[in-house]
């Protein structure tokens, strides 16, 4: 991976050791930005954050600059980062809190200058303490520096950072269930429009909520430029990418790269290819969430956002899971299936109900009790929360929970009907 | 039964971290479970009187998020992603090794209370499967057999404070990625071992 520019893991690839403490993190030029922020106008810094078309890195795929610019009064505003990191498939973020915990830190300083922010928050979830305890000691030391708190850097502006820790509910990574769930609420989505954050947030407040890897690219942009960090990518993907990638392959692990290469090169070069010399047999490119990809279509696509939304699927939060030809499709998509039916929060009826069904009609035909009619019934259900089964997806609910459940059941059953099938006739699972 | 006194100031600091009092409820929870190793009745509604809701409120908080636990559990909470990166590299077997050193399903605790075993979603340890957290506290890449002698020495040595970095080195295999610096605080029961909220043990 050293073949490859980097800004976010940068530091702890150089210092194995010790790149989550505050020594380290200065030594290598860290709190710079923050500095820099602080010496330009609003306007600027907003200016060039979207310059740099920095893209949030939470999986919808928004603009950074752009959220920011939506803010307006009346103050107080917040900023919250959301380190809720919970989707199946991902676990960058976990890597960014552990390692370079400052580097997240000076971007929320940054972003805090930029939008006029005196209180902040990190959501981190609950099943994350000893992130959530590398944090606090990194504020503990920002602190102690005068970095955080009462006129930060010697300026006469003021900010606090607060670690909040969830309860263990994926829910809560989608922003407005997050806002709930630190208001001291059940984690459940509100209705955009009206409550979108930048306009009524936290406390009904405008509200800034950017992921871990979003913020933790600011102190790089601001110190390099905006043309510098534009020039590590293309236009439309700028910057670098973090990829978790899991499953199957013979080396996991998050990897910093620049977005174009392609799957071929992502899944045989990067991550050394398939465990045991197996066969390749699907893929899901962007977190549970996303449509799978195949080989005979797919492997040698660039991985672009364009590139898999053209494909009928998204790169997402870059989670990448790879399964080998020793899997069974229909378990693998009753066990993401399965994730979407726990963590719905029980709003909406048709995710509620529908996330259920779709587990249960998916473990009889895994099971062998499946019936003939199984395959036409989970789309159907499907289709019931997410109509016309297309991509990017229709929703009947608040949130897109439910819709993402419908991507692995599309899948299997454009790519694998006749494995789905034969679970059906045969009685159970061939793979067993 | 009542709180420690130190359990109120550790509350009334946080309170003052939010803008709001209600924002404090999730982790004057965490408080509650360490105050009485779970959940209780009195918990809640001691949460409720310092955060100005009823008590109803803060059991429909409470009940919303998985890691609030309203019924006792054994000293030692083993929880197992079954998640699909973890199920694909063999977690379902995990369980039952687990369950089987244990002496009872997941869900459940033994009879001694030491350990309760339960399947878990992703706990974001994609890269090191199949994983496993006690008390909170991460090990990646576990086996079958693994998981057995951890189960076992978790029985036989009742440690009082469960570490990720000991627990990754007595029982763990492949990690997503290099831990750095390692981590002497861990956990003291089964919430999140958190220095805010008095939850952890060992030198910070």
């Amino acid at each position: 991976m050293s073949a490859y520019p980097q800004v976010l893991t940068k530091r702890m690839l150089e210092h194995p050791s010790d790149s989550n403490t505050i020594s380290v993190y200065e030594e290598t030029g860290g709190y710079r930005s923050a500095r820099m922020a602080l010496d330009m106008t609003r306007d600027d810094l907003v200016e060039m954050v979207k310059s740099s078309g920095l893209i949030g890195r939470g999986g919808a795929g928004f603009s950074a600059g752009m959220k920011w610019s939506f803010l307006a009064p009346p103050r107080p505003s917040y900023l919250v980062v959301n380190a809720d990191e919970s989707e199946p498939g991902t676990f960058k973020d976990r890597q960014l809190l552990e390692r370079d915990p400052h580097q997240m830190i000076e971007g929320m300083i940054i972003t805090s200058v930029a939008n006029e922010v005196h209180e902040a928050f990190i959501y981190i979830r609950g099943e994350y303490p000893k992130p959530a305890r590398r944090v606090q000691r990194a504020l503990a030391e920002a602190y102690e520096k005068g970095y955080l708190g009462r006129g930060i850097f010697g300026t006469d502006y003021d900010l606090d950072v607060t670690v909040h820790l969830g309860g263990g509910a994926y829910i809560c990574g989608e922003e407005t269930a997050l806002i709930n769930s630190l208001e001291g609420r059940r984690g459940e989505p509100r209705l955009k429009p009206p409550y979108f954050p930048a306009a009524k947030g936290l406390y009904m407040m405008p509200t800034i909520v950017n992921n871990v890897e979003t913020v933790s690219n600011l102190p790089f942009i601001i110190e390099h430029g905006a043309d510098a960090y534009k020039a590590l990518g293309d236009e439309a993907d700028t910057g670098t990418f973090l990829f978790s990638v899991s499953g199957h392959v013979a080396k996991p692990g998050n990897y910093e790269l620049p977005r174009g290469i392609t799957w071929r090169e992502l899944i045989f070069d990067v991550a050394g290819g398939i465990r045991n010399g197996n066969g390749l047999k699907t893929w899901i490119p962007g977190g549970a969430s996303a449509p799978w990809f195949v080989p005979s279509e797919h492997l040698d696509d660039p991985i672009t956002r364009e590139a898999c939304d053209k494909a009928g699927s998204m790169l997402g939060s870059g989670a990448v899971i790879v399964m080998d030809d020793t899997t069974c499709v229909v378990r693998a998509a009753e066990r993401v299936v399965r994730f979407f039916s726990h963590e719905s929060c029980g709003q909406c009826t048709p995710c509620r109900e529908g996330t259920t069904w779709e587990e249960q009609v998916l473990r009889r035909i895994e099971m062998g009790a499946g019936r003939e009619v199984d395959a036409d019934l989970l789309l159907d259900i499907a289709d019931n929360i997410s109509p016309g089964l297309a991509w990017p997806p229709k929703m009947t609910t608040i949130c897109p929970l439910g819709p993402s459940s419908v991507s692995p059941i599309t899948s299997i059953t454009k790519y694998f009907k006749d494995e789905v099938m034969q679970h059906i006739h045969g009685g159970g699972c061939p793979f067993e | 039964m009542s709180w420690s006194p130190e359990a109120f100031e550790r509350a009334e600091a946080l309170i003052a971290r939010y803008p709001q009092r209600r924002s404090a409820v999730m982790p004057l929870l965490y408080i509650a479970m360490r105050e009485d190793g779970y959940l209780t009745e009195d918990g809640m509604r001691q949460v409720a009187e310092l955060t100005g809701l009823t008590p109803m409120q803060v059991d429909s908080v409470a009940s919303f998020y998985g890691m609030f636990k309203k019924v006792p559990q054994g000293r030692y909470l083993v929880s197992v992603c079954t998640s699909i990166s973890c199920m694909l590299l063999g977690a379902d077997a995990v369980v039952s090794s687990a369950e089987g050193e244990a002496g009872v399903p997941a869900g459940e605790t033994d009879a001694e209370g030491i350990v309760t075993v339960e399947h878990v979603e992703c706990i974001g340890a994609c890269g090191g499967a199949p994983a496993v957290q006690v008390n909170y506290e991460l090990v990646e890449g576990v086996t079958q057999e693994s998981v057995v002698e951890m189960v076992r020495w978790l029985r036989e040595t009742k440690p009082d404070v469960v570490r990720a970095d000991e627990l990754q080195e007595r029982f763990g295999g492949t990690r997503s990625f290099d831990p750095g610096i390692l981590d002497a605080q861990g956990a003291v029961g089964p919430y999140p071992a958190f220095d805010p909220y008095g939850t952890t043990g060992g030198d910070s």
